[in-house]
Protein backbone atom coordinates (compact mmCIF):
# COMPACT_ATOMS: atom_id res chain seq x y z
CA UNK A 1 0.00 0.00 0.00
CA UNK A 2 2.82 2.11 0.81
CA UNK A 3 4.51 1.91 -2.23
CA UNK A 4 1.40 3.15 -3.96
CA UNK A 5 1.29 6.02 -2.06
CA UNK A 6 3.52 8.48 -3.58
CA UNK A 7 2.09 7.32 -7.11
CA UNK A 8 -1.29 7.85 -6.74
CA UNK A 9 -0.35 11.43 -4.58
CA UNK A 10 1.39 12.91 -7.79
CA UNK A 11 -1.89 11.61 -10.30
CA UNK A 12 -3.93 12.98 -7.66
CA UNK A 13 -1.93 16.61 -7.42
CA UNK A 14 -1.87 16.50 -11.14
CA UNK A 15 -5.22 15.92 -12.48
CA UNK A 16 -6.39 18.46 -9.13
CA UNK A 17 -4.38 21.60 -10.79
CA UNK A 18 -5.37 20.51 -14.31
CA UNK A 19 -9.13 20.25 -13.21
CA UNK A 20 -8.64 24.21 -11.45
CA UNK A 21 -6.85 25.49 -14.33
CA UNK A 22 -10.38 24.71 -17.05
CA UNK A 23 -12.52 25.17 -14.33
CA UNK A 24 -11.39 28.90 -13.26
CA UNK A 25 -11.76 31.31 -16.23
CA UNK A 26 -8.76 33.23 -14.54
CA UNK A 27 -6.36 30.70 -15.01
CA UNK A 28 -8.31 28.78 -18.36
CA UNK A 29 -8.11 32.28 -20.13
CA UNK A 30 -4.63 32.84 -19.24
CA UNK A 31 -3.52 29.49 -20.30
CA UNK A 32 -5.94 29.84 -23.72
CA UNK A 33 -7.88 26.75 -22.40
CA UNK A 34 -10.30 26.35 -25.04
CA UNK A 35 -12.98 23.59 -23.13
CA UNK A 36 -13.13 21.79 -26.73
CA UNK A 37 -9.72 21.60 -26.71
CA UNK A 38 -8.80 20.60 -23.13
CA UNK A 39 -11.43 18.95 -21.33
CA UNK A 40 -11.01 18.99 -17.32
CA UNK A 41 -10.43 15.72 -15.62
CA UNK A 42 -14.00 15.51 -14.27
CA UNK A 43 -15.64 15.82 -17.96
CA UNK A 44 -12.52 12.96 -19.01
CA UNK A 45 -14.12 10.76 -16.23
CA UNK A 46 -17.72 11.13 -17.50
CA UNK A 47 -16.73 10.48 -21.05
CA UNK A 48 -14.89 7.43 -19.33
CA UNK A 49 -18.00 6.00 -17.78
CA UNK A 50 -20.80 7.39 -20.46
CA UNK A 51 -18.92 5.09 -23.11
CA UNK A 52 -17.34 2.36 -21.08
CA UNK A 53 -18.90 0.04 -23.87
CA UNK A 54 -17.46 1.82 -26.92
CA UNK A 55 -13.90 1.94 -25.02
CA UNK A 56 -14.15 -1.50 -23.57
CA UNK A 57 -14.82 -2.66 -26.95
CA UNK A 58 -11.99 -0.97 -28.79
CA UNK A 59 -9.33 -1.44 -25.97
CA UNK A 60 -9.94 -5.09 -26.23
CA UNK A 61 -8.74 -5.06 -30.05
CA UNK A 62 -5.63 -3.16 -29.15
CA UNK A 63 -4.97 -4.93 -26.43
CA UNK A 64 -5.14 -7.77 -28.39
CA UNK A 65 -3.09 -6.06 -30.85
CA UNK A 66 -0.27 -4.96 -28.46
CA UNK A 67 0.14 -8.61 -27.10
CA UNK A 68 0.73 -10.71 -30.04
CA UNK A 69 2.78 -7.83 -31.49
CA UNK A 70 4.83 -7.57 -28.12
CA UNK A 71 4.64 -11.16 -28.35
CA UNK A 72 6.12 -11.40 -32.10
CA UNK A 73 9.30 -8.26 -30.93
CA UNK A 74 10.28 -10.42 -28.14
CA UNK A 75 10.47 -13.71 -30.04
CA UNK A 76 12.46 -12.22 -32.66
CA UNK A 77 14.30 -9.99 -31.13
CA UNK A 78 15.73 -12.77 -28.67
CA UNK A 79 16.37 -14.73 -31.80
CA UNK A 80 18.07 -12.34 -33.57
CA UNK A 81 20.28 -11.02 -30.23
CA UNK A 82 21.12 -15.15 -29.93
CA UNK A 83 22.27 -15.33 -33.25
CA UNK A 84 24.02 -11.64 -33.25
CA UNK A 85 25.83 -12.75 -30.01
CA UNK A 86 27.08 -16.55 -31.67
CA UNK A 87 28.62 -14.61 -34.50
CA UNK A 88 30.63 -11.68 -34.31
CA UNK A 89 30.94 -11.49 -37.90
CA UNK A 90 26.59 -11.65 -38.38
CA UNK A 91 26.90 -8.84 -35.62
CA UNK A 92 29.42 -6.45 -36.80
CA UNK A 93 27.19 -6.85 -40.11
CA UNK A 94 23.86 -6.40 -38.64
CA UNK A 95 24.38 -4.14 -36.21
CA UNK A 96 24.87 -0.46 -37.84
CA UNK A 97 21.38 -1.79 -39.49
CA UNK A 98 19.35 -2.88 -36.80
CA UNK A 99 20.17 0.79 -35.35
CA UNK A 100 19.69 2.66 -38.91
CA UNK A 101 15.93 0.79 -38.51
CA UNK A 102 14.75 2.69 -35.80
CA UNK A 103 14.93 6.06 -37.23
CA UNK A 104 12.53 5.17 -40.10
CA UNK A 105 9.85 6.83 -38.67
CA UNK A 106 6.97 4.61 -37.90
CA UNK A 107 4.33 7.20 -39.43
CA UNK A 108 5.87 6.70 -42.96
CA UNK A 109 5.86 3.60 -43.01
CA UNK A 110 2.34 2.40 -41.63
CA UNK A 111 0.56 3.49 -44.65
CA UNK A 112 3.29 1.71 -46.86
CA UNK A 113 2.25 -1.83 -44.42
CA UNK A 114 -1.44 -1.48 -44.99
CA UNK A 115 -1.14 -1.28 -48.27
CA UNK A 116 1.12 -4.69 -48.18
CA UNK A 117 -0.96 -6.04 -45.64
CA UNK A 118 -4.28 -4.54 -45.65
CA UNK A 119 -6.57 -3.14 -43.04
CA UNK A 120 -6.74 -6.32 -40.81
CA UNK A 121 -4.21 -7.08 -38.00
CA UNK A 122 -1.25 -7.84 -39.89
CA UNK A 123 -0.35 -4.18 -40.54
CA UNK A 124 -0.42 -3.39 -36.74
CA UNK A 125 1.05 -6.45 -35.80
CA UNK A 126 4.31 -5.73 -37.99
CA UNK A 127 4.05 -2.03 -36.39
CA UNK A 128 4.09 -2.94 -32.89
CA UNK A 129 6.60 -5.28 -33.74
CA UNK A 130 9.33 -3.22 -35.22
CA UNK A 131 8.70 -0.75 -32.43
CA UNK A 132 9.50 -2.76 -29.60
CA UNK A 133 12.02 -5.59 -31.58
CA UNK A 134 14.99 -2.93 -30.93
CA UNK A 135 14.79 -2.06 -26.95
CA UNK A 136 14.37 -6.15 -26.67
CA UNK A 137 16.98 -6.89 -29.11
CA UNK A 138 19.45 -4.28 -28.18
CA UNK A 139 19.11 -5.27 -24.18
CA UNK A 140 19.43 -9.19 -24.83
CA UNK A 141 22.13 -8.75 -26.42
CA UNK A 142 24.15 -6.41 -24.17
CA UNK A 143 23.10 -9.14 -21.34
CA UNK A 144 24.66 -11.91 -23.36
CA UNK A 145 27.92 -9.85 -23.53
CA UNK A 146 27.72 -8.94 -20.15
CA UNK A 147 29.15 -12.13 -18.97
CA UNK A 148 31.92 -11.83 -16.87
CA UNK A 149 35.08 -13.74 -18.70
CA UNK A 150 36.25 -15.81 -16.04
CA UNK A 151 33.10 -17.22 -15.40
CA UNK A 152 33.22 -18.24 -19.35
CA UNK A 153 37.09 -19.72 -18.59
CA UNK A 154 35.60 -21.83 -15.45
CA UNK A 155 33.25 -22.57 -17.58
CA UNK A 156 35.45 -24.27 -20.01
CA UNK A 157 37.69 -25.89 -17.54
CA UNK A 158 34.55 -27.53 -16.07
CA UNK A 159 34.15 -29.08 -19.80
CA UNK A 160 31.46 -26.76 -20.72
CA UNK A 161 30.38 -26.67 -24.60
CA UNK A 162 29.41 -23.24 -26.53
CA UNK A 163 26.01 -24.18 -26.14
CA UNK A 164 26.11 -25.35 -22.18
CA UNK A 165 28.08 -21.45 -21.88
CA UNK A 166 25.13 -19.72 -23.81
CA UNK A 167 22.40 -21.77 -21.66
CA UNK A 168 23.96 -22.15 -17.94
CA UNK A 169 26.02 -18.62 -18.03
CA UNK A 170 25.00 -16.18 -20.85
CA UNK A 171 21.16 -16.84 -20.99
CA UNK A 172 20.84 -16.49 -16.87
CA UNK A 173 22.89 -13.32 -17.03
CA UNK A 174 20.86 -11.54 -20.15
CA UNK A 175 17.24 -12.91 -18.14
CA UNK A 176 17.09 -9.30 -16.69
CA UNK A 177 18.31 -7.23 -19.39
CA UNK A 178 16.06 -8.50 -21.50
CA UNK A 179 13.13 -7.78 -19.11
CA UNK A 180 14.54 -4.36 -18.97
CA UNK A 181 14.22 -4.13 -22.53
CA UNK A 182 10.73 -5.41 -22.65
CA UNK A 183 9.56 -3.06 -20.38
CA UNK A 184 10.59 0.18 -22.53
CA UNK A 185 8.93 -2.21 -25.23
CA UNK A 186 5.83 -2.64 -23.84
CA UNK A 187 4.80 0.90 -22.61
CA UNK A 188 5.86 2.35 -26.35
CA UNK A 189 3.75 -0.53 -27.66
CA UNK A 190 0.20 1.04 -27.33
CA UNK A 191 1.40 3.96 -29.77
CA UNK A 192 2.82 1.65 -32.39
CA UNK A 193 -0.46 -0.06 -32.09
CA UNK A 194 -2.08 3.72 -32.27
CA UNK A 195 0.11 4.67 -35.69
CA UNK A 196 -1.19 0.90 -36.92
CA UNK A 197 -4.92 2.15 -36.50
CA UNK A 198 -4.50 5.57 -38.15
CA UNK A 199 -3.12 4.39 -40.64
CA UNK A 200 -6.32 2.01 -41.30
CA UNK A 201 -8.41 0.60 -39.58
CA UNK A 202 -12.09 0.16 -38.11
CA UNK A 203 -11.78 -0.22 -34.45
CA UNK A 204 -9.35 0.04 -31.84
CA UNK A 205 -8.32 2.80 -29.47
CA UNK A 206 -6.11 4.90 -31.88
CA UNK A 207 -9.22 4.92 -34.44
CA UNK A 208 -11.53 5.63 -31.95
CA UNK A 209 -9.13 8.62 -31.28
CA UNK A 210 -8.81 9.33 -34.60
CA UNK A 211 -12.71 9.50 -34.82
CA UNK A 212 -12.93 11.72 -31.45
CA UNK A 213 -10.97 13.87 -32.45
CA UNK A 214 -11.76 14.14 -35.89
CA UNK A 215 -15.26 15.51 -34.76
CA UNK A 216 -14.05 17.50 -31.58
CA UNK A 217 -15.40 15.21 -29.12
CA UNK A 218 -12.06 15.97 -26.57
CA UNK A 219 -13.38 14.22 -23.63
CA UNK A 220 -13.79 10.75 -25.48
CA UNK A 221 -10.33 10.88 -27.61
CA UNK A 222 -9.10 11.84 -23.35
CA UNK A 223 -10.86 8.85 -22.08
CA UNK A 224 -9.32 6.74 -24.54
CA UNK A 225 -5.98 7.68 -24.16
CA UNK A 226 -6.13 7.22 -20.15
CA UNK A 227 -7.41 3.95 -21.47
CA UNK A 228 -4.28 3.85 -23.46
CA UNK A 229 -2.02 4.24 -20.73
CA UNK A 230 -3.56 2.33 -18.40
CA UNK A 231 -2.97 -0.31 -20.53
CA UNK A 232 1.01 0.36 -20.93
CA UNK A 233 1.18 1.03 -17.03
CA UNK A 234 -0.60 -2.81 -16.28
CA UNK A 235 1.46 -4.76 -18.76
CA UNK A 236 4.21 -2.91 -17.50
CA UNK A 237 3.76 -3.76 -13.64
CA UNK A 238 2.67 -7.44 -14.83
CA UNK A 239 6.16 -7.70 -16.37
CA UNK A 240 7.84 -6.02 -13.55
CA UNK A 241 6.29 -8.71 -11.02
CA UNK A 242 7.35 -11.51 -13.30
CA UNK A 243 10.85 -10.67 -13.14
CA UNK A 244 10.80 -9.96 -9.49
CA UNK A 245 9.90 -13.63 -9.85
CA UNK A 246 11.91 -15.25 -12.80
CA UNK A 247 15.34 -13.36 -12.79
CA UNK A 248 15.03 -12.81 -9.28
CA UNK A 249 19.10 -12.59 -9.33
CA UNK A 250 18.99 -9.24 -11.21
CA UNK A 251 19.27 -5.38 -10.46
CA UNK A 252 14.67 -5.79 -9.75
CA UNK A 253 14.91 -8.97 -7.52
CA UNK A 254 13.46 -8.73 -4.57
CA UNK A 255 16.27 -8.60 -2.50
CA UNK A 256 17.80 -6.15 -4.34
CA UNK B 1 39.21 -34.21 12.46
CA UNK B 2 41.66 -35.91 10.04
CA UNK B 3 38.55 -38.79 9.85
CA UNK B 4 35.75 -36.59 7.87
CA UNK B 5 38.38 -36.11 5.08
CA UNK B 6 38.45 -39.70 4.59
CA UNK B 7 36.83 -41.76 2.66
CA UNK B 8 33.66 -43.23 4.61
CA UNK B 9 33.62 -46.88 4.08
CA UNK B 10 30.86 -47.40 3.30
CA UNK B 11 29.89 -44.89 1.05
CA UNK B 12 26.40 -45.44 -0.45
CA UNK B 13 27.50 -46.43 -4.34
CA UNK B 14 24.95 -44.50 -6.68
CA UNK B 15 23.48 -47.00 -8.38
CA UNK B 16 25.09 -46.32 -12.01
CA UNK B 17 22.27 -45.62 -14.21
CA UNK B 18 24.70 -43.29 -15.46
CA UNK B 19 24.62 -43.51 -19.58
CA UNK B 20 27.55 -40.76 -19.38
CA UNK B 21 30.88 -42.67 -18.98
CA UNK B 22 32.61 -38.92 -17.74
CA UNK B 23 30.69 -39.34 -14.86
CA UNK B 24 31.28 -43.07 -14.36
CA UNK B 25 34.97 -41.95 -14.63
CA UNK B 26 34.25 -39.01 -12.37
CA UNK B 27 33.29 -41.37 -9.59
CA UNK B 28 35.99 -43.90 -9.70
CA UNK B 29 38.49 -40.93 -9.40
CA UNK B 30 36.70 -39.42 -6.28
CA UNK B 31 36.22 -42.99 -4.79
CA UNK B 32 39.83 -43.67 -5.02
CA UNK B 33 41.28 -40.61 -3.79
CA UNK B 34 43.11 -41.56 -0.57
CA UNK B 35 43.43 -44.55 -0.94
CA UNK B 36 45.93 -44.32 -3.38
CA UNK B 37 48.65 -42.09 -2.16
CA UNK B 38 51.01 -39.73 -4.09
CA UNK B 39 52.60 -41.86 -7.06
CA UNK B 40 55.95 -40.68 -8.64
CA UNK B 41 55.72 -39.89 -12.28
CA UNK B 42 56.13 -36.16 -14.09
CA UNK B 43 52.48 -35.19 -14.08
CA UNK B 44 53.02 -31.79 -15.31
CA UNK B 45 56.18 -30.83 -16.89
CA UNK B 46 56.67 -27.30 -17.80
CA UNK B 47 59.82 -26.47 -19.58
CA UNK B 48 61.05 -23.07 -21.07
CA UNK B 49 57.58 -21.71 -21.00
CA UNK B 50 58.11 -17.73 -22.01
CA UNK B 51 54.86 -15.26 -22.95
CA UNK B 52 54.40 -12.19 -23.60
CA UNK B 53 51.49 -9.66 -24.07
CA UNK B 54 52.77 -7.62 -27.14
CA UNK B 55 55.73 -5.95 -25.80
CA UNK B 56 55.26 -7.01 -22.28
CA UNK B 57 57.06 -10.02 -21.34
CA UNK B 58 55.24 -11.94 -18.51
CA UNK B 59 56.73 -15.41 -18.40
CA UNK B 60 60.69 -15.91 -18.91
CA UNK B 61 62.17 -19.67 -19.76
CA UNK B 62 60.18 -21.26 -16.70
CA UNK B 63 60.95 -25.01 -16.07
CA UNK B 64 58.31 -26.69 -13.31
CA UNK B 65 57.72 -30.58 -13.19
CA UNK B 66 55.18 -31.56 -10.50
CA UNK B 67 55.36 -35.08 -9.95
CA UNK B 68 51.94 -37.29 -9.53
CA UNK B 69 49.64 -35.83 -6.61
CA UNK B 70 52.18 -32.89 -5.69
CA UNK B 71 51.16 -29.40 -4.79
CA UNK B 72 53.61 -26.80 -5.81
CA UNK B 73 53.16 -23.48 -4.78
CA UNK B 74 53.97 -20.45 -6.51
CA UNK B 75 54.75 -16.91 -4.87
CA UNK B 76 56.14 -13.86 -6.56
CA UNK B 77 55.14 -10.22 -6.53
CA UNK B 78 51.62 -9.11 -7.77
CA UNK B 79 51.41 -8.75 -11.31
CA UNK B 80 54.73 -11.21 -12.11
CA UNK B 81 52.26 -13.60 -14.27
CA UNK B 82 51.27 -16.07 -12.11
CA UNK B 83 47.84 -16.06 -13.33
CA UNK B 84 48.99 -16.45 -16.93
CA UNK B 85 50.96 -19.46 -16.32
CA UNK B 86 48.04 -21.03 -14.63
CA UNK B 87 45.80 -20.40 -17.75
CA UNK B 88 48.62 -21.60 -20.08
CA UNK B 89 48.80 -24.59 -18.15
CA UNK B 90 45.36 -25.03 -18.32
CA UNK B 91 44.92 -24.48 -21.60
CA UNK B 92 43.26 -21.42 -21.50
CA UNK B 93 45.66 -19.91 -23.05
CA UNK B 94 48.31 -20.62 -26.27
CA UNK B 95 51.65 -21.15 -25.36
CA UNK B 96 54.15 -19.06 -27.29
CA UNK B 97 57.49 -20.57 -26.82
CA UNK B 98 58.18 -23.78 -24.86
CA UNK B 99 56.37 -26.68 -23.70
CA UNK B 100 53.62 -27.75 -21.24
CA UNK B 101 52.80 -31.41 -20.71
CA UNK B 102 49.81 -32.22 -18.33
CA UNK B 103 50.19 -36.33 -18.29
CA UNK B 104 52.08 -36.49 -21.21
CA UNK B 105 49.77 -34.42 -23.69
CA UNK B 106 50.38 -31.07 -24.39
CA UNK B 107 48.31 -29.43 -26.86
CA UNK B 108 45.95 -26.83 -25.08
CA UNK B 109 42.62 -29.07 -25.12
CA UNK B 110 44.06 -31.98 -24.18
CA UNK B 111 45.27 -29.67 -21.06
CA UNK B 112 41.51 -28.07 -20.51
CA UNK B 113 40.64 -31.73 -20.36
CA UNK B 114 43.58 -32.55 -17.39
CA UNK B 115 42.77 -29.29 -15.49
CA UNK B 116 40.58 -27.83 -13.16
CA UNK B 117 40.98 -24.24 -12.69
CA UNK B 118 39.73 -22.64 -9.53
CA UNK B 119 39.90 -18.56 -10.16
CA UNK B 120 40.41 -16.43 -7.38
CA UNK B 121 36.99 -14.47 -6.67
CA UNK B 122 34.29 -18.01 -6.37
CA UNK B 123 32.40 -17.35 -9.20
CA UNK B 124 29.20 -19.01 -7.97
CA UNK B 125 26.29 -18.69 -10.46
CA UNK B 126 23.54 -16.81 -8.25
CA UNK B 127 20.59 -18.03 -9.37
CA UNK B 128 21.88 -22.18 -8.73
CA UNK B 129 22.28 -23.37 -5.31
CA UNK B 130 24.88 -24.06 -3.57
CA UNK B 131 24.89 -28.12 -4.62
CA UNK B 132 23.72 -27.11 -8.67
CA UNK B 133 27.09 -24.54 -8.62
CA UNK B 134 29.03 -27.59 -7.37
CA UNK B 135 27.83 -30.21 -9.75
CA UNK B 136 28.34 -28.00 -12.89
CA UNK B 137 31.04 -30.23 -14.17
CA UNK B 138 28.83 -33.11 -14.06
CA UNK B 139 25.90 -31.33 -15.60
CA UNK B 140 28.14 -29.93 -18.42
CA UNK B 141 29.49 -33.73 -18.90
CA UNK B 142 25.33 -34.70 -19.70
CA UNK B 143 24.38 -36.16 -15.88
CA UNK B 144 20.69 -35.05 -14.96
CA UNK B 145 20.24 -32.50 -12.23
CA UNK B 146 19.09 -35.51 -10.17
CA UNK B 147 21.87 -37.41 -11.17
CA UNK B 148 24.24 -34.55 -10.46
CA UNK B 149 23.23 -33.47 -6.77
CA UNK B 150 23.68 -37.14 -5.95
CA UNK B 151 26.91 -37.56 -6.71
CA UNK B 152 27.86 -34.34 -5.25
CA UNK B 153 26.14 -34.96 -2.33
CA UNK B 154 29.02 -37.09 -0.52
CA UNK B 155 31.31 -34.53 -0.96
CA UNK B 156 29.41 -31.74 1.42
CA UNK B 157 29.07 -33.66 3.78
CA UNK B 158 32.61 -34.80 3.69
CA UNK B 159 33.62 -31.44 3.55
CA UNK B 160 31.78 -29.66 6.35
CA UNK B 161 28.92 -28.17 3.96
CA UNK B 162 26.17 -30.53 5.22
CA UNK B 163 22.87 -28.88 5.48
CA UNK B 164 23.99 -26.34 3.06
CA UNK B 165 23.10 -27.88 -0.16
CA UNK B 166 20.17 -25.84 -1.09
CA UNK B 167 21.46 -22.45 0.07
CA UNK B 168 21.45 -20.01 -2.65
CA UNK B 169 25.18 -18.60 -2.94
CA UNK B 170 23.59 -15.02 -1.92
CA UNK B 171 22.85 -16.91 1.66
CA UNK B 172 26.51 -18.04 2.72
CA UNK B 173 29.76 -16.37 3.83
CA UNK B 174 32.53 -15.77 1.80
CA UNK B 175 34.48 -18.63 3.06
CA UNK B 176 31.49 -21.51 2.78
CA UNK B 177 31.33 -19.70 -1.01
CA UNK B 178 35.17 -20.65 -1.40
CA UNK B 179 34.17 -24.25 0.12
CA UNK B 180 31.56 -24.82 -2.80
CA UNK B 181 33.78 -23.58 -5.59
CA UNK B 182 36.71 -25.50 -4.26
CA UNK B 183 34.49 -28.70 -4.18
CA UNK B 184 33.22 -27.26 -7.88
CA UNK B 185 36.77 -27.96 -8.88
CA UNK B 186 37.30 -31.34 -7.54
CA UNK B 187 33.84 -32.27 -9.00
CA UNK B 188 35.54 -31.67 -12.22
CA UNK B 189 37.13 -34.54 -11.73
CA UNK B 190 40.39 -33.65 -13.21
CA UNK B 191 43.87 -35.24 -12.25
CA UNK B 192 45.46 -31.56 -11.76
CA UNK B 193 43.90 -28.41 -9.69
CA UNK B 194 44.94 -25.35 -10.39
CA UNK B 195 44.35 -22.59 -7.61
CA UNK B 196 44.79 -19.15 -8.49
CA UNK B 197 44.82 -17.07 -5.48
CA UNK B 198 41.57 -19.13 -3.74
CA UNK B 199 41.70 -17.37 -0.70
CA UNK B 200 42.70 -13.86 -1.13
CA UNK B 201 39.66 -12.66 -1.10
CA UNK B 202 38.95 -13.42 2.09
CA UNK B 203 39.58 -11.74 5.59
CA UNK B 204 42.43 -13.08 7.64
CA UNK B 205 41.00 -15.38 10.23
CA UNK B 206 38.46 -16.94 7.44
CA UNK B 207 41.46 -17.43 5.41
CA UNK B 208 43.30 -19.07 8.05
CA UNK B 209 40.32 -21.76 8.50
CA UNK B 210 39.95 -22.58 4.93
CA UNK B 211 43.73 -23.10 4.44
CA UNK B 212 43.63 -25.48 7.17
CA UNK B 213 40.58 -27.01 5.36
CA UNK B 214 42.29 -27.06 2.34
CA UNK B 215 45.38 -28.64 3.37
CA UNK B 216 43.09 -31.64 4.81
CA UNK B 217 41.17 -31.47 1.27
CA UNK B 218 44.46 -31.65 0.03
CA UNK B 219 45.20 -34.72 1.83
CA UNK B 220 42.45 -36.20 1.34
CA UNK B 221 42.12 -36.02 -2.12
CA UNK B 222 45.89 -36.63 -3.04
CA UNK B 223 45.76 -34.52 -6.78
CA UNK B 224 48.19 -32.72 -8.36
CA UNK B 225 48.10 -29.24 -7.88
CA UNK B 226 49.82 -25.91 -8.10
CA UNK B 227 48.38 -23.21 -5.84
CA UNK B 228 49.51 -19.71 -6.74
CA UNK B 229 49.36 -17.14 -4.14
CA UNK B 230 51.40 -13.97 -2.59
CA UNK B 231 50.70 -15.22 0.71
CA UNK B 232 54.27 -16.80 1.14
CA UNK B 233 53.10 -18.53 4.86
CA UNK B 234 50.17 -19.79 2.63
CA UNK B 235 52.03 -21.50 -0.33
CA UNK B 236 54.39 -23.04 2.65
CA UNK B 237 51.80 -24.29 4.50
CA UNK B 238 49.66 -25.91 1.63
CA UNK B 239 52.43 -27.30 -0.78
CA UNK B 240 55.27 -29.89 -0.78
CA UNK B 241 57.36 -27.28 -2.71
CA UNK B 242 57.18 -23.68 -3.14
CA UNK B 243 58.76 -21.55 -6.48
CA UNK B 244 59.33 -18.03 -5.86
CA UNK B 245 58.90 -16.12 -9.07
CA UNK B 246 60.70 -12.80 -9.96
CA UNK B 247 59.15 -9.48 -10.76
CA UNK B 248 57.89 -9.89 -14.38
CA UNK B 249 59.11 -11.00 -16.65
CA UNK B 250 59.28 -14.03 -14.18
CA UNK B 251 61.80 -15.89 -13.87
CA UNK B 252 62.10 -18.66 -11.05
CA UNK B 253 64.24 -17.52 -8.44
CA UNK B 254 64.49 -19.87 -5.88
CA UNK B 255 63.14 -23.46 -5.20
CA UNK B 256 62.03 -24.31 -1.12
CA UNK B 257 60.82 -27.50 0.38
CA UNK B 258 58.03 -26.66 2.44
CA UNK B 259 58.09 -28.62 5.87
CA UNK B 260 55.68 -31.50 6.13
CA UNK B 261 53.19 -32.60 7.12
CA UNK B 262 50.61 -29.94 6.60
CA UNK B 263 47.76 -31.53 8.07
CA UNK B 264 48.87 -30.82 11.77
CA UNK B 265 46.82 -27.65 13.23
CA UNK B 266 47.96 -24.77 11.03
CA UNK B 267 49.06 -22.78 14.24
CA UNK B 268 51.70 -25.47 14.79
CA UNK B 269 52.53 -25.64 11.56
CA UNK B 270 53.44 -22.07 10.82
CA UNK B 271 55.28 -21.42 14.27
CA UNK B 272 57.35 -24.29 13.59
CA UNK B 273 61.15 -23.84 13.31
CA UNK B 274 61.51 -25.55 10.00
CA UNK B 275 58.81 -23.27 8.83
CA UNK B 276 59.84 -19.82 10.07
CA UNK B 277 63.12 -20.57 8.17
CA UNK B 278 61.66 -21.38 5.30
CA UNK B 279 59.52 -18.47 5.17
CA UNK B 280 62.45 -16.21 5.74
CA UNK B 281 64.34 -17.95 3.28
CA UNK B 282 61.32 -17.28 0.86
CA UNK B 283 60.54 -13.76 1.96
CA UNK B 284 64.10 -13.18 1.26
CA UNK B 285 63.76 -14.96 -2.11
CA UNK B 286 61.28 -12.21 -2.94
CA UNK B 287 62.64 -9.08 -2.07
CA UNK B 288 65.91 -10.20 -3.91
CA UNK B 289 63.86 -10.51 -7.03
CA UNK B 290 61.97 -7.46 -6.37
CA UNK B 291 65.21 -5.23 -6.79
Amino acid sequence: MKRWLPPLAIIAALLGAWELAARLDVIAEALKLEPFLVPAPSEIAQALWQDRDLLAENAWVTLQEVLAGFALAVAAGVGFAVVLHLSPTLRRAFYPLLVASQTVPIVVLAPILVVWLGFGIGPKLVIIALICFFPVTVNTLDGLGAVDSDLVKMMRTLDASRWQILRRIEAPTALPYLFSGAKIAVAVAVIGAVFGEWAGSSSGLGHLIQQASAQLQTDRTFAAVAVLSAIAVTLFAMLAALERRIAWWGPNGPRN
Amino acid sequence: MRTTFEAPAGEPHPTDRASNSAVRRREVMLGAKGAAPAVSGAALQIKGLSHAFGALRVIERLDLDLSQGEVVGIVGPSGCGKSTLLELVGGLLDTQAGTIAVEGADSPAARLGCCAYMPQRDLLLPWLAAIDNAALALRNRGASRAEARRLAHPLFERFGLAGFEGSRPAALSGGMRQRIAFLRTLLAGKPVLLLDEPFASLDAITRAEMQEWLAKALAAEARTAILVTHDVEEALYLSDRVVVLSARPAVALTELTAPRPRAVPRLDAVTSQGFTSARERALAALSDGAR
